[in-house]
C-alpha cells in the first residue's frame, strides 16, 4: 500500500498521454523543488485545500545526556511544519463513516 | 516556536515555475499542477501513504475517540474518532530548512 514518487510520475503519465516520460519527471520534481526552495529561504507555502508549510523556529535550550545526565546546550533549530488543508481535513472526515 | 521568513510561496507559483520549465502552456502547466495535489489527497484520502523521496511522507493516521473537557466549563464532551493526515519531512528537507536559515 501506498504510493512513491516514480508511481506519482507514472499515474501522471497514465492521466495525460501525451505527456513525455521526462517531462513528467520535470513536473513533480518542479513542485517539490519549489517547495523545499521555499522553506530552505524560510518562506511559508500555503497550497490551499491541500496543505500550508512553513519553517518554525525551535529556541536554543538546556538539554540533559540522559545517559550522564550532564546539561548540554541545544542550539536553536529550524524545523518544517506541516498544517493539512481545510477541505482534505473534511474529507478524511466523511471517509470515516 | 515562532515563525520564520516572511513571503509566501502559492500555488500559482508552482505552476509558473512548471510553465518556465517545460514549455507547456499556463493553462496546460496549471492543470498538471491541480492534477498532482488531488492526486496526493485522493491517495491519502484512500487510506494510503505518499512517500516523496528527498521531500517526505504524508501518511494517514486513525484517531480513536477519547474524552476531552471543555476547558472553559470543565464539562467532559467526546472527541469523535476521526483520521488526520501527517507529514514527516525526509532528513533532505530537514537539512535544507536547518541549513537555509543560517544565510
Amino acid at each position: 500500500m501506498g504510493m512513491t514518487k516514480s508511481q506519482l510520475i507514472q499515474r501522471l503519465m497514465e492521466a495525460h498521454p501525451d505527456l513525455q516520460q521526462k517531462d513528467a519527471k520535470t513536473v513533480i520534481d518542479t513542485i517539490f523543488g519549489e517547495i523545499t526552495e521555499a522553506l530552505a529561504r524560510g518562506d511559508r507555502v500555503e497550497l490551499r485545500g491541500f496543505a500550508a508549510f512553513s519553517v518554525k523556529t525551535r529556541g536554543a535550550r538546556t538539554g540533559r545526556n540522559p545517559r550522564t545526565g550532564e546539561e548540554v546546550n541545544v542550539p536553536e533549530k529550524k524545523v518544517p511544519y506541516f498544517k493539512p488543508g481545510k477541505e482534505i481535513r473534511e474529507r478524511l472526515m466523511e471517509g470515516n463513516g | 516556536m515562532t515563525q520564520a521568513g516572511s513571503k509566501t510561496l502559492t500555488r500559482d507559483d508552482i505552476k509558473d515555475a512548471v510553465h518556465a520549465k517545460l514549455g507547456l502552456s499556463k493553462a496546460e502547466s496549471g492543470q498538471l499542477v491541480e492534477w498532482v495535489f488531488s492526486e496526493i489527497s485522493n491517495t491519502l484520502i484512500a487510506g494510503e501513504e505518499v512517500k516523496i523521496s528527498r521531500f517526505g511522507t504524508f501518511s494517514v493516521h486513525e484517531k480513536k475517540e477519547r474524552k476531552g473537557r471543555n476547558p472553559k466549563t470543565g464539562e467532559e464532551v467526546p472527541i469523535a474518532a476521526r483520521r488526520v493526515v501527517t507529514f514527516r519531512a525526509s532528513p533532505n528537507l530537514k537539512k535544507e530548512v536547518e541549513r537555509g536559515g543560517r544565510g
